[in-house]
Protein backbone atom coordinates (compact mmCIF):
# COMPACT_ATOMS: atom_id res chain seq x y z
CA UNK A 1 0.00 0.00 0.00
CA UNK A 2 1.08 3.75 -0.67
CA UNK A 3 2.53 5.56 2.07
CA UNK A 4 1.07 8.63 2.83
CA UNK A 5 2.57 10.08 5.74
CA UNK A 6 6.53 9.64 5.67
CA UNK A 7 8.85 10.81 8.29
CA UNK A 8 12.52 10.20 7.26
CA UNK A 9 15.59 10.10 9.26
CA UNK A 10 13.94 12.71 11.32
CA UNK A 11 15.93 15.07 14.23
CA UNK A 12 14.89 17.47 16.28
CA UNK A 13 17.44 20.32 18.14
CA UNK A 14 16.37 23.10 20.26
CA UNK A 15 18.81 25.76 21.13
CA UNK A 16 18.38 26.52 24.18
CA UNK A 17 20.23 29.40 26.59
CA UNK A 18 22.05 25.68 27.79
CA UNK A 19 23.25 25.29 24.41
CA UNK A 20 21.74 22.73 21.79
CA UNK A 21 18.80 20.34 23.45
CA UNK A 22 18.47 17.28 20.91
CA UNK A 23 14.80 16.28 21.54
CA UNK A 24 14.37 13.84 19.05
CA UNK A 25 16.66 11.75 16.47
CA UNK A 26 16.46 9.28 13.71
CA UNK A 27 12.72 9.07 13.59
CA UNK A 28 11.27 6.95 10.82
CA UNK A 29 7.77 6.24 10.13
CA UNK A 30 5.55 5.53 7.55
CA UNK A 31 2.11 5.95 7.51
CA UNK A 32 -0.45 4.56 5.36
CA UNK A 33 -3.72 6.36 4.21
CA UNK A 34 -6.50 5.69 6.52
CA UNK A 35 -4.44 4.26 9.25
CA UNK A 36 -5.26 5.47 12.49
CA UNK A 37 -1.30 5.91 14.52
CA UNK A 38 -1.74 6.39 18.52
CA UNK A 39 2.32 8.14 19.80
CA UNK A 40 2.80 6.70 23.35
CA UNK A 41 5.54 7.58 25.50
CA UNK A 42 6.70 9.22 28.64
CA UNK A 43 6.13 12.81 29.27
CA UNK A 44 8.88 14.89 27.93
CA UNK A 45 9.94 12.40 25.40
CA UNK A 46 9.07 13.67 22.45
CA UNK A 47 5.12 12.96 21.44
CA UNK A 48 4.51 17.11 20.97
CA UNK A 49 7.00 17.81 18.86
CA UNK A 50 6.69 15.10 16.71
CA UNK A 51 3.08 15.55 16.00
CA UNK A 52 4.24 19.64 15.48
CA UNK A 53 6.65 18.39 13.18
CA UNK A 54 4.04 16.63 10.92
CA UNK A 55 1.59 19.44 11.25
CA UNK A 56 4.47 21.58 10.00
CA UNK A 57 4.37 24.26 12.61
CA UNK A 58 8.02 23.48 13.33
CA UNK A 59 11.05 22.27 10.84
CA UNK A 60 12.89 20.01 11.63
CA UNK A 61 17.16 20.15 12.02
CA UNK A 62 17.81 16.76 10.35
CA UNK A 63 15.98 14.80 7.44
CA UNK A 64 12.43 15.23 5.93
CA UNK A 65 8.85 15.03 6.22
CA UNK A 66 6.72 13.75 3.04
CA UNK A 67 2.91 13.99 2.54
CA UNK A 68 1.06 12.76 0.21
CA UNK A 69 4.23 12.99 -1.91
CA UNK A 70 5.07 16.56 -0.90
CA UNK A 71 7.54 17.77 1.36
CA UNK A 72 5.92 19.10 4.32
CA UNK A 73 7.42 22.69 4.66
CA UNK A 74 4.62 24.85 6.96
CA UNK A 75 1.13 24.06 7.82
CA UNK A 76 -1.26 23.13 5.25
CA UNK A 77 -5.20 22.71 5.21
CA UNK A 78 -4.55 19.00 4.53
CA UNK A 79 -2.92 18.26 7.71
CA UNK A 80 -5.32 19.39 10.65
CA UNK A 81 -4.44 19.88 13.88
CA UNK A 82 -6.31 19.27 17.93
CA UNK A 83 -4.39 21.13 20.13
CA UNK A 84 -4.25 19.89 23.55
CA UNK A 85 -5.78 22.48 25.01
CA UNK A 86 -8.35 22.76 22.73
CA UNK A 87 -7.36 26.48 21.40
CA UNK A 88 -10.50 27.73 20.77
CA UNK A 89 -11.05 31.45 20.19
CA UNK A 90 -12.84 33.06 22.92
CA UNK A 91 -14.47 36.17 21.45
CA UNK A 92 -16.59 33.32 18.83
CA UNK A 93 -19.03 31.60 19.45
CA UNK A 94 -18.54 27.78 18.69
CA UNK A 95 -20.25 28.44 15.37
CA UNK A 96 -17.81 30.94 14.93
CA UNK A 97 -15.01 28.91 15.40
CA UNK A 98 -15.63 26.39 13.36
CA UNK A 99 -17.48 28.49 10.55
CA UNK A 100 -13.86 30.14 10.53
CA UNK A 101 -11.85 27.00 9.55
CA UNK A 102 -14.65 26.10 6.86
CA UNK A 103 -14.48 29.38 4.99
CA UNK A 104 -11.02 29.66 4.62
CA UNK A 105 -11.11 25.63 3.29
CA UNK A 106 -14.46 26.55 1.09
CA UNK A 107 -15.01 29.42 0.96
CA UNK A 108 -13.30 30.20 -2.20
CA UNK A 109 -15.71 27.42 -4.00
CA UNK A 110 -18.86 27.67 -2.00
CA UNK A 111 -21.54 30.18 -0.99
CA UNK A 112 -22.58 31.21 2.31
CA UNK A 113 -25.44 28.97 2.95
CA UNK A 114 -23.48 25.98 2.08
CA UNK A 115 -20.39 27.11 4.62
CA UNK A 116 -22.80 27.20 7.67
CA UNK A 117 -24.36 23.81 6.60
CA UNK A 118 -21.23 22.74 6.70
CA UNK A 119 -20.44 24.20 10.22
CA UNK A 120 -24.03 23.17 11.32
CA UNK A 121 -23.12 19.21 10.04
CA UNK A 122 -19.85 19.16 11.50
CA UNK A 123 -21.46 20.39 15.73
CA UNK A 124 -23.93 18.15 14.67
CA UNK A 125 -21.17 15.26 14.36
CA UNK A 126 -19.92 15.74 17.65
CA UNK A 127 -23.44 16.64 19.23
CA UNK A 128 -23.00 19.87 19.84
CA UNK A 129 -25.83 21.74 17.90
CA UNK A 130 -28.30 22.77 21.13
CA UNK A 131 -24.41 25.04 22.35
CA UNK A 132 -23.63 26.39 18.63
CA UNK A 133 -24.64 30.13 19.88
CA UNK A 134 -21.88 29.44 22.96
CA UNK A 135 -19.49 31.30 23.80
CA UNK A 136 -16.25 28.70 24.77
CA UNK A 137 -16.34 30.01 27.81
CA UNK A 138 -19.77 29.04 28.19
CA UNK A 139 -19.24 25.18 27.93
CA UNK A 140 -17.96 22.49 29.75
CA UNK A 141 -14.39 21.17 28.79
CA UNK A 142 -15.51 17.89 27.25
CA UNK A 143 -17.49 20.40 24.99
CA UNK A 144 -14.54 22.63 23.91
CA UNK A 145 -12.89 19.54 23.15
CA UNK A 146 -15.55 18.46 20.88
CA UNK A 147 -15.94 21.72 19.19
CA UNK A 148 -12.06 21.70 18.93
CA UNK A 149 -12.31 17.93 16.84
CA UNK A 150 -15.55 19.53 14.79
CA UNK A 151 -13.05 22.15 13.58
CA UNK A 152 -10.84 20.13 12.47
CA UNK A 153 -12.83 17.42 10.79
CA UNK A 154 -14.84 20.41 9.55
CA UNK A 155 -12.34 21.14 7.12
CA UNK A 156 -12.10 17.88 5.96
CA UNK A 157 -8.26 17.02 6.20
CA UNK A 158 -6.69 14.26 4.79
CA UNK A 159 -4.67 13.81 8.00
CA UNK A 160 -5.86 14.87 11.79
CA UNK A 161 -3.25 15.16 14.01
CA UNK A 162 -4.56 15.09 17.76
CA UNK A 163 -2.37 16.24 20.99
CA UNK A 164 -4.06 14.75 23.81
CA UNK A 165 -7.18 15.28 22.42
CA UNK A 166 -8.88 13.75 25.55
CA UNK A 167 -6.62 14.33 28.15
CA UNK A 168 -8.21 16.37 30.45
CA UNK A 169 -11.70 14.69 30.36
CA UNK A 170 -13.37 12.47 32.82
CA UNK A 171 -13.54 9.25 31.87
CA UNK A 172 -17.27 8.94 31.15
CA UNK A 173 -17.35 12.19 28.68
CA UNK A 174 -13.73 10.09 27.28
CA UNK A 175 -15.10 7.08 26.29
CA UNK A 176 -18.05 8.31 24.75
CA UNK A 177 -15.78 10.76 22.41
CA UNK A 178 -13.71 7.96 21.57
CA UNK A 179 -16.38 5.84 20.15
CA UNK A 180 -17.49 8.88 18.37
CA UNK A 181 -14.02 9.26 16.74
CA UNK A 182 -14.04 5.53 15.63
CA UNK A 183 -17.20 6.32 13.79
CA UNK A 184 -16.30 9.35 12.12
CA UNK A 185 -12.66 7.48 10.83
CA UNK A 186 -14.65 4.59 9.95
CA UNK A 187 -16.94 6.81 8.14
CA UNK A 188 -14.60 9.54 6.73
CA UNK A 189 -10.88 7.21 6.12
CA UNK A 190 -8.94 10.47 7.62
CA UNK A 191 -5.72 9.30 8.99
CA UNK A 192 -5.23 9.99 12.20
CA UNK A 193 -2.36 10.30 14.05
CA UNK A 194 -3.17 10.57 18.00
CA UNK A 195 -0.92 11.53 21.04
CA UNK A 196 -2.20 9.94 24.13
CA UNK A 197 -1.02 9.07 27.81
CA UNK A 198 -3.54 5.80 28.25
CA UNK A 199 -2.67 2.63 27.14
CA UNK A 200 -6.27 1.51 26.51
CA UNK A 201 -7.34 4.38 24.41
CA UNK A 202 -4.16 3.47 22.38
CA UNK A 203 -4.97 0.05 21.80
CA UNK A 204 -8.89 0.23 21.40
CA UNK A 205 -8.34 3.19 18.70
CA UNK A 206 -5.23 2.00 16.66
CA UNK A 207 -3.93 0.13 13.87
CA UNK A 208 -0.20 0.89 15.14
CA UNK A 209 1.06 1.83 18.51
CA UNK A 210 3.98 4.02 18.28
CA UNK A 211 5.87 3.78 20.90
CA UNK A 212 9.09 6.16 21.92
CA UNK A 213 11.53 5.93 24.08
CA UNK A 214 12.82 8.45 26.45
CA UNK A 215 14.52 11.35 26.09
CA UNK A 216 16.72 13.45 25.42
CA UNK A 217 17.10 12.07 22.07
CA UNK A 218 14.29 10.35 21.55
CA UNK A 219 13.10 8.21 18.98
CA UNK A 220 10.85 5.46 18.47
CA UNK A 221 11.50 2.37 20.35
CA UNK A 222 9.04 -0.23 19.43
CA UNK A 223 5.93 -0.68 16.69
CA UNK A 224 3.09 -2.35 17.98
CA UNK A 225 0.73 -3.49 15.19
CA UNK A 226 -2.88 -3.99 16.61
CA UNK A 227 -5.17 -6.55 14.58
CA UNK A 228 -8.48 -6.25 16.20
CA UNK A 229 -11.25 -6.13 13.80
CA UNK A 230 -13.34 -3.16 13.55
CA UNK A 231 -15.55 -2.29 14.64
CA UNK A 232 -14.46 -2.32 17.60
CA UNK A 233 -16.21 -2.46 21.46
CA UNK A 234 -14.95 -1.91 24.27
CA UNK A 235 -16.65 -4.37 26.32
CA UNK A 236 -16.52 -7.10 24.41
CA UNK A 237 -12.87 -6.28 24.02
CA UNK A 238 -12.38 -6.13 27.70
CA UNK A 239 -12.01 -10.03 28.15
CA UNK A 240 -10.45 -10.55 24.79
CA UNK A 241 -7.23 -12.09 25.47
CA UNK A 242 -5.52 -10.81 22.43
CA UNK A 243 -6.76 -6.79 23.69
CA UNK A 244 -5.43 -7.97 27.29
CA UNK A 245 -1.91 -9.27 25.39
CA UNK A 246 -1.57 -5.59 23.71
CA UNK A 247 -2.38 -3.47 26.39
CA UNK A 248 0.30 -5.59 28.22
CA UNK A 249 2.90 -5.49 25.44
CA UNK A 250 2.86 -1.31 26.08
CA UNK A 251 2.73 -1.84 29.54
CA UNK A 252 6.05 -3.50 29.81
CA UNK A 253 7.38 -1.27 27.48
CA UNK A 254 6.07 1.88 29.42
CA UNK A 255 7.33 0.00 32.51
CA UNK A 256 10.01 -1.92 32.04
CA UNK A 257 11.98 -1.52 29.52
CA UNK A 258 11.72 2.64 29.38
CA UNK A 259 10.99 2.59 33.54
CA UNK A 260 14.44 3.06 34.44
CA UNK A 261 14.79 6.31 32.42
CA UNK A 262 12.27 8.17 33.66
CA UNK A 263 13.80 10.10 36.51
CA UNK A 264 16.63 11.13 34.22
CA UNK A 265 14.17 12.30 32.02
CA UNK A 266 12.31 14.32 34.31
CA UNK B 1 6.96 45.27 31.96
CA UNK B 2 3.48 44.44 33.32
CA UNK B 3 0.69 46.72 32.95
CA UNK B 4 0.78 47.23 36.28
CA UNK B 5 4.17 48.52 36.88
CA UNK B 6 3.28 50.29 33.74
CA UNK B 7 0.69 52.18 34.94
CA UNK B 8 2.45 53.00 38.39
CA UNK B 9 5.40 54.38 36.72
CA UNK B 10 3.09 56.33 34.51
CA UNK B 11 1.26 58.07 37.42
CA UNK B 12 4.36 57.96 39.43
CA UNK B 13 5.46 60.45 35.82
CA UNK B 14 2.10 62.09 35.73
CA UNK B 15 2.41 63.45 39.49
CA UNK B 16 5.82 64.62 38.78
CA UNK B 17 4.62 66.05 35.49
CA UNK B 18 1.63 68.17 36.78
CA UNK B 19 4.16 69.34 39.97
CA UNK B 20 6.41 71.07 37.66
CA UNK B 21 4.23 73.99 37.10
CA UNK B 22 5.18 74.71 41.37
CA UNK B 23 8.66 76.27 39.90
CA UNK B 24 6.61 78.31 37.26
CA UNK B 25 4.52 79.10 39.58
CA UNK B 26 7.46 80.62 42.09
CA UNK B 27 9.26 82.16 38.67
CA UNK B 28 5.63 84.25 38.43
CA UNK B 29 6.32 85.98 41.83
CA UNK B 30 3.24 84.33 43.34
CA UNK B 31 3.00 82.95 46.85
CA UNK B 32 4.65 79.28 47.26
CA UNK B 33 1.14 78.04 48.74
CA UNK B 34 0.41 77.34 45.00
CA UNK B 35 2.75 74.57 45.00
CA UNK B 36 0.98 72.91 47.74
CA UNK B 37 -2.38 73.49 45.87
CA UNK B 38 -1.19 72.10 42.67
CA UNK B 39 0.40 68.79 43.86
CA UNK B 40 -3.04 68.43 45.59
CA UNK B 41 -4.95 68.30 42.22
CA UNK B 42 -2.50 65.83 40.99
CA UNK B 43 -2.73 63.45 43.95
CA UNK B 44 -6.67 64.08 44.81
CA UNK B 45 -7.69 62.80 41.49
CA UNK B 46 -5.94 59.16 41.61
CA UNK B 47 -6.91 57.68 45.03
CA UNK B 48 -10.26 58.66 44.13
CA UNK B 49 -10.50 57.15 40.49
CA UNK B 50 -9.25 54.28 42.31
CA UNK B 51 -11.64 53.73 44.86
CA UNK B 52 -14.67 54.12 42.66
CA UNK B 53 -13.96 50.78 41.40
CA UNK B 54 -15.31 49.09 44.76
CA UNK B 55 -17.95 46.30 43.69
CA UNK B 56 -21.40 47.31 44.41
CA UNK B 57 -24.31 45.36 46.57
CA UNK B 58 -25.29 42.28 45.06
CA UNK B 59 -29.07 41.54 45.12
CA UNK B 60 -30.96 39.58 47.95
CA UNK B 61 -34.20 37.93 48.22
CA UNK B 62 -34.95 39.51 51.68
CA UNK B 63 -35.40 43.12 52.38
CA UNK B 64 -33.41 43.15 54.91
CA UNK B 65 -30.67 41.44 53.64
CA UNK B 66 -30.63 43.48 51.41
CA UNK B 67 -30.58 46.51 53.65
CA UNK B 68 -28.04 45.20 55.65
CA UNK B 69 -25.77 44.59 52.52
CA UNK B 70 -26.51 48.11 51.22
CA UNK B 71 -25.45 49.59 54.50
CA UNK B 72 -22.50 48.09 54.07
CA UNK B 73 -21.53 49.34 50.85
CA UNK B 74 -22.53 52.59 51.43
CA UNK B 75 -22.09 53.38 54.95
CA UNK B 76 -17.74 53.09 55.34
CA UNK B 77 -17.29 55.49 51.84
CA UNK B 78 -19.57 58.31 53.90
CA UNK B 79 -18.08 57.73 56.85
CA UNK B 80 -14.52 58.64 55.39
CA UNK B 81 -16.03 61.20 54.01
CA UNK B 82 -17.85 62.69 56.93
CA UNK B 83 -14.13 62.52 58.66
CA UNK B 84 -12.72 63.92 55.44
CA UNK B 85 -14.81 66.80 55.66
CA UNK B 86 -14.34 67.08 59.89
CA UNK B 87 -10.73 67.74 59.11
CA UNK B 88 -10.93 70.10 56.78
CA UNK B 89 -13.26 71.96 59.00
CA UNK B 90 -10.85 71.76 62.15
CA UNK B 91 -8.13 72.63 59.71
CA UNK B 92 -9.66 75.67 58.64
CA UNK B 93 -10.61 76.55 62.33
CA UNK B 94 -6.80 76.20 63.34
CA UNK B 95 -5.81 78.24 60.05
CA UNK B 96 -7.56 80.69 61.19
CA UNK B 97 -9.85 82.00 58.50
CA UNK B 98 -7.28 81.85 55.43
CA UNK B 99 -7.97 78.63 54.27
CA UNK B 100 -12.32 78.62 53.82
CA UNK B 101 -14.57 75.81 55.71
CA UNK B 102 -16.65 73.56 54.35
CA UNK B 103 -19.66 75.79 54.56
CA UNK B 104 -17.89 78.35 52.85
CA UNK B 105 -17.40 76.35 50.16
CA UNK B 106 -20.55 74.69 50.04
CA UNK B 107 -22.21 78.27 49.49
CA UNK B 108 -20.14 79.35 47.05
CA UNK B 109 -20.95 76.23 45.52
CA UNK B 110 -24.32 76.25 45.12
CA UNK B 111 -23.76 80.19 43.42
CA UNK B 112 -21.29 78.69 41.12
CA UNK B 113 -23.62 75.83 39.69
CA UNK B 114 -27.09 78.29 39.89
CA UNK B 115 -25.56 79.41 36.69
CA UNK B 116 -22.71 77.21 35.10
CA UNK B 117 -23.05 78.22 31.71
CA UNK B 118 -22.80 81.88 31.44
CA UNK B 119 -20.12 83.49 29.52
CA UNK B 120 -18.92 87.03 30.05
CA UNK B 121 -16.35 86.82 26.93
CA UNK B 122 -13.52 85.11 27.17
CA UNK B 123 -11.84 85.31 30.51
CA UNK B 124 -15.26 85.48 31.95
CA UNK B 125 -16.73 82.25 31.62
CA UNK B 126 -19.22 79.75 33.85
CA UNK B 127 -17.32 76.89 35.21
CA UNK B 128 -19.22 74.33 33.12
CA UNK B 129 -17.67 76.34 29.85
CA UNK B 130 -14.35 76.03 31.38
CA UNK B 131 -14.77 72.26 32.01
CA UNK B 132 -16.32 71.50 28.86
CA UNK B 133 -13.44 72.82 26.71
CA UNK B 134 -10.29 71.18 29.09
CA UNK B 135 -12.33 68.33 28.11
CA UNK B 136 -12.69 69.03 24.94
CA UNK B 137 -8.66 69.78 24.62
CA UNK B 138 -8.24 66.03 26.28
CA UNK B 139 -10.76 64.71 23.92
CA UNK B 140 -8.73 66.07 20.90
CA UNK B 141 -5.56 65.46 22.05
CA UNK B 142 -6.32 61.71 22.89
CA UNK B 143 -8.08 61.10 19.82
CA UNK B 144 -4.63 62.09 17.80
CA UNK B 145 -3.17 60.09 19.95
CA UNK B 146 -5.77 57.03 19.50
CA UNK B 147 -5.31 57.67 16.02
CA UNK B 148 -1.39 57.22 16.02
CA UNK B 149 -0.79 55.16 18.76
CA UNK B 150 -2.47 52.12 18.14
CA UNK B 151 -1.85 51.39 14.64
CA UNK B 152 2.26 52.09 15.58
CA UNK B 153 1.29 49.87 18.63
CA UNK B 154 0.16 47.19 16.16
CA UNK B 155 3.16 47.49 14.06
CA UNK B 156 5.47 47.53 16.95
CA UNK B 157 4.17 44.28 18.62
CA UNK B 158 4.05 42.52 14.79
CA UNK B 159 7.50 43.45 13.60
CA UNK B 160 10.52 42.78 16.10
CA UNK B 161 12.90 44.70 13.91
CA UNK B 162 10.65 47.98 13.58
CA UNK B 163 10.11 47.39 17.77
CA UNK B 164 13.84 47.49 18.11
CA UNK B 165 14.44 50.39 15.67
CA UNK B 166 11.73 52.33 17.59
CA UNK B 167 11.89 50.91 21.41
CA UNK B 168 14.91 53.24 22.26
CA UNK B 169 13.48 55.88 20.88
CA UNK B 170 10.24 55.76 23.27
CA UNK B 171 12.39 54.76 26.13
CA UNK B 172 13.94 58.19 26.13
CA UNK B 173 10.84 60.58 25.01
CA UNK B 174 8.91 58.64 27.76
CA UNK B 175 9.85 59.76 30.78
CA UNK B 176 9.84 63.73 29.67
CA UNK B 177 7.27 65.57 31.53
CA UNK B 178 4.94 66.14 28.76
CA UNK B 179 4.76 70.06 29.82
CA UNK B 180 8.55 70.19 28.86
CA UNK B 181 6.99 69.97 25.04
CA UNK B 182 4.79 72.60 25.43
CA UNK B 183 7.15 75.27 24.28
CA UNK B 184 7.89 73.07 21.21
CA UNK B 185 4.20 73.12 20.88
CA UNK B 186 4.33 76.74 21.27
CA UNK B 187 6.96 77.65 18.75
CA UNK B 188 4.82 75.63 15.78
CA UNK B 189 1.33 76.15 16.65
CA UNK B 190 1.97 80.19 17.87
CA UNK B 191 -1.17 79.37 19.88
CA UNK B 192 -1.93 78.50 22.81
CA UNK B 193 -4.48 76.70 22.44
CA UNK B 194 -3.04 73.95 20.02
CA UNK B 195 0.10 74.55 22.56
CA UNK B 196 -2.32 72.31 25.09
CA UNK B 197 -3.87 70.00 22.88
CA UNK B 198 -0.45 69.02 21.62
CA UNK B 199 0.83 68.94 25.49
CA UNK B 200 -2.08 66.45 25.53
CA UNK B 201 -1.17 64.33 22.23
CA UNK B 202 2.16 63.51 23.84
CA UNK B 203 1.32 62.37 26.81
CA UNK B 204 -1.40 60.13 25.90
CA UNK B 205 0.46 58.33 23.28
CA UNK B 206 2.98 56.60 24.97
CA UNK B 207 0.40 54.14 27.11
CA UNK B 208 -1.58 53.46 24.14
CA UNK B 209 1.62 52.52 21.90
CA UNK B 210 3.28 50.53 24.64
CA UNK B 211 0.13 48.64 25.71
CA UNK B 212 -0.89 47.80 22.23
CA UNK B 213 2.31 46.48 21.43
CA UNK B 214 2.39 44.44 24.55
CA UNK B 215 -0.68 43.12 24.24
CA UNK B 216 0.04 41.80 20.38
CA UNK B 217 3.76 40.37 21.50
CA UNK B 218 1.23 38.53 24.36
CA UNK B 219 -1.33 36.76 22.01
CA UNK B 220 -1.06 33.55 23.09
CA UNK B 221 0.82 31.24 20.56
CA UNK B 222 -1.92 28.82 20.50
CA UNK B 223 -3.88 31.63 19.16
CA UNK B 224 -1.35 32.08 16.43
CA UNK B 225 -0.58 28.58 15.86
CA UNK B 226 -4.25 28.25 15.19
CA UNK B 227 -3.90 31.02 12.66
CA UNK B 228 -1.26 28.85 11.23
CA UNK B 229 -3.19 25.49 10.72
CA UNK B 230 -6.04 27.01 9.34
CA UNK B 231 -3.77 29.10 7.17
CA UNK B 232 -5.40 31.98 7.58
CA UNK B 233 -4.82 35.48 5.97
CA UNK B 234 -2.82 38.53 7.43
CA UNK B 235 -6.68 40.65 7.29
CA UNK B 236 -8.41 37.56 8.89
CA UNK B 237 -5.21 37.19 11.65
CA UNK B 238 -6.03 40.56 12.49
CA UNK B 239 -9.63 41.11 12.43
CA UNK B 240 -10.42 37.66 14.22
CA UNK B 241 -7.48 36.79 16.05
CA UNK B 242 -4.93 39.59 16.87
CA UNK B 243 -7.58 42.79 16.87
CA UNK B 244 -10.16 40.48 20.04
CA UNK B 245 -6.79 39.66 21.60
CA UNK B 246 -5.00 43.25 21.91
CA UNK B 247 -8.56 44.85 22.90
CA UNK B 248 -8.28 44.59 26.72
CA UNK B 249 -4.88 45.55 26.12
CA UNK B 250 -5.75 48.73 24.14
CA UNK B 251 -8.56 49.81 26.71
CA UNK B 252 -6.18 49.75 29.43
CA UNK B 253 -3.83 51.64 27.14
CA UNK B 254 -6.47 53.85 26.60
CA UNK B 255 -8.10 54.28 30.14
CA UNK B 256 -4.19 55.49 31.21
CA UNK B 257 -3.99 57.95 28.29
CA UNK B 258 -7.10 59.65 29.56
CA UNK B 259 -6.38 59.31 33.33
CA UNK B 260 -2.83 61.03 32.26
CA UNK B 261 -4.38 63.21 29.96
CA UNK B 262 -6.81 64.62 32.59
CA UNK B 263 -3.90 65.31 34.70
CA UNK B 264 -1.71 67.06 32.45
CA UNK B 265 -4.63 69.07 31.09
CA UNK B 266 -4.94 71.39 34.42
CA UNK B 267 -1.19 71.61 34.55
CA UNK B 268 -1.09 72.85 30.93
CA UNK B 269 -4.23 74.91 31.30
CA UNK B 270 -2.22 76.94 34.03
CA UNK B 271 0.46 77.65 31.87
CA UNK B 272 -1.56 78.50 28.33
CA UNK B 273 -4.46 79.99 29.77
CA UNK B 274 -7.59 80.81 27.74
CA UNK B 275 -11.08 79.06 28.65
CA UNK B 276 -10.24 75.79 30.57
CA UNK B 277 -10.62 73.99 34.34
CA UNK B 278 -6.92 75.07 34.69
CA UNK B 279 -6.54 78.46 33.62
CA UNK B 280 -9.42 78.90 35.86
CA UNK B 281 -8.16 77.76 38.89
CA UNK B 282 -5.34 80.05 37.87
CA UNK B 283 -7.75 82.73 37.51
CA UNK B 284 -9.74 82.23 40.78
CA UNK B 285 -6.05 82.33 42.50
CA UNK B 286 -5.34 85.60 41.29
CA UNK B 287 -8.78 86.88 42.31
CA UNK B 288 -8.02 85.16 45.83
CA UNK B 289 -11.24 83.53 45.60
CA UNK B 290 -9.72 80.15 47.58
CA UNK B 291 -12.85 78.69 48.35
CA UNK B 292 -13.47 78.32 44.03
CA UNK B 293 -10.08 76.52 44.09
CA UNK B 294 -11.58 73.42 46.38
CA UNK B 295 -14.68 73.37 43.95
CA UNK B 296 -12.06 73.44 41.32
CA UNK B 297 -10.25 70.02 42.92
CA UNK B 298 -13.87 68.48 43.45
CA UNK B 299 -14.79 69.33 40.37
CA UNK B 300 -11.60 68.08 38.56
CA UNK B 301 -11.75 64.60 40.54
CA UNK B 302 -15.35 63.75 40.02
CA UNK B 303 -14.71 64.14 36.67
CA UNK B 304 -11.44 62.03 36.22
CA UNK B 305 -13.84 59.59 38.27
CA UNK B 306 -16.64 59.43 35.99
CA UNK B 307 -14.18 59.38 32.98
CA UNK B 308 -12.40 56.05 34.72
CA UNK B 309 -15.47 54.62 35.09
CA UNK B 310 -16.66 54.92 31.69
CA UNK B 311 -13.63 53.43 30.16
CA UNK B 312 -13.96 50.98 33.04
CA UNK B 313 -17.72 50.06 31.88
CA UNK B 314 -16.70 50.07 28.51
CA UNK B 315 -13.42 47.83 28.63
CA UNK B 316 -15.92 45.14 30.72
CA UNK B 317 -18.63 45.15 28.06
CA UNK B 318 -15.09 44.09 25.53
CA UNK B 319 -14.04 41.39 28.18
CA UNK B 320 -14.78 38.06 26.71
CA UNK B 321 -14.38 35.56 29.98
N1 LIG C 1 10.70 25.08 21.93
C1 LIG C 1 11.47 24.28 22.67
N2 LIG C 1 12.68 24.69 23.10
C2 LIG C 1 13.46 23.89 23.84
N3 LIG C 1 13.13 22.66 24.22
C3 LIG C 1 11.94 22.19 23.84
C4 LIG C 1 11.04 22.98 23.05
N4 LIG C 1 9.93 22.25 22.82
C5 LIG C 1 10.13 21.08 23.45
N5 LIG C 1 11.32 21.03 24.05
C6 LIG C 1 11.88 19.90 24.80
O1 LIG C 1 11.73 18.77 24.01
C7 LIG C 1 11.34 17.65 24.81
C8 LIG C 1 10.08 17.04 24.25
O2 LIG C 1 8.99 17.95 24.43
P1 LIG C 1 7.52 17.56 24.01
O3 LIG C 1 6.67 18.72 24.29
O4 LIG C 1 7.53 17.07 22.61
O5 LIG C 1 7.18 16.38 25.00
P2 LIG C 1 5.86 15.46 25.07
O6 LIG C 1 6.29 14.08 24.77
O7 LIG C 1 4.80 16.05 24.25
O8 LIG C 1 5.51 15.59 26.60
P3 LIG C 1 4.05 15.55 27.28
O9 LIG C 1 3.56 14.18 27.20
O10 LIG C 1 4.33 15.97 28.69
O11 LIG C 1 3.19 16.55 26.54
C9 LIG C 1 11.19 18.16 26.22
O12 LIG C 1 12.34 17.79 26.96
C10 LIG C 1 11.12 19.64 26.07
O13 LIG C 1 11.71 20.26 27.16
MG1 LIG D 1 2.87 17.06 24.67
Amino acid sequence: MKKFVQVEDVGMRFDTKKGPFVALRDVDLAIEKGEFIALIGHSGCGKSTLLNLIAGLTVPTDGVLICDGREIAGPGPEREVVFQNHSLLPWLTCFENVYLAVERVFGAKEGKPKLKLRTQEALALVGLTHAEQKYPHEISGGMKQRVGIARALSMQPKVLLMDEPFGALDALTRARLQDELMKICDATGATVVMVTHDVDEAVLLSDRIVMMTNGPAATIGEILKVELPRPRNRLELAHDPRYIDYRAAVLSFLYEKQAHHEKQAA
Amino acid sequence: MSAITFEKALEAGAAAAVAEPAVVAVARSEPAASAASTASVASSAVPVARDGGAPSPKPESRAGEWLRAAARATLPPAIGLAVMIGIWYLATLSAGGSLPGPVQTWEAAVKLFADPFYSNGPNDQGIGWNVLSSLQRVGIGFGIAALIGIPLGFLLGRFATLSSMVNPIISLLRPVSPLAWLPIGLLVFKKADPAATWTIFICSIWPMIMNTAQGVTRVPSDYMNVARVLNLSEWKIFTKILFPAVLPYMLTGIRLSIGTAWLVIVAAEMLTGGVGIGFWVWDEWNNLKVEHIIIAIFVIGIVGLLLEQMLIAIAKRFSYE
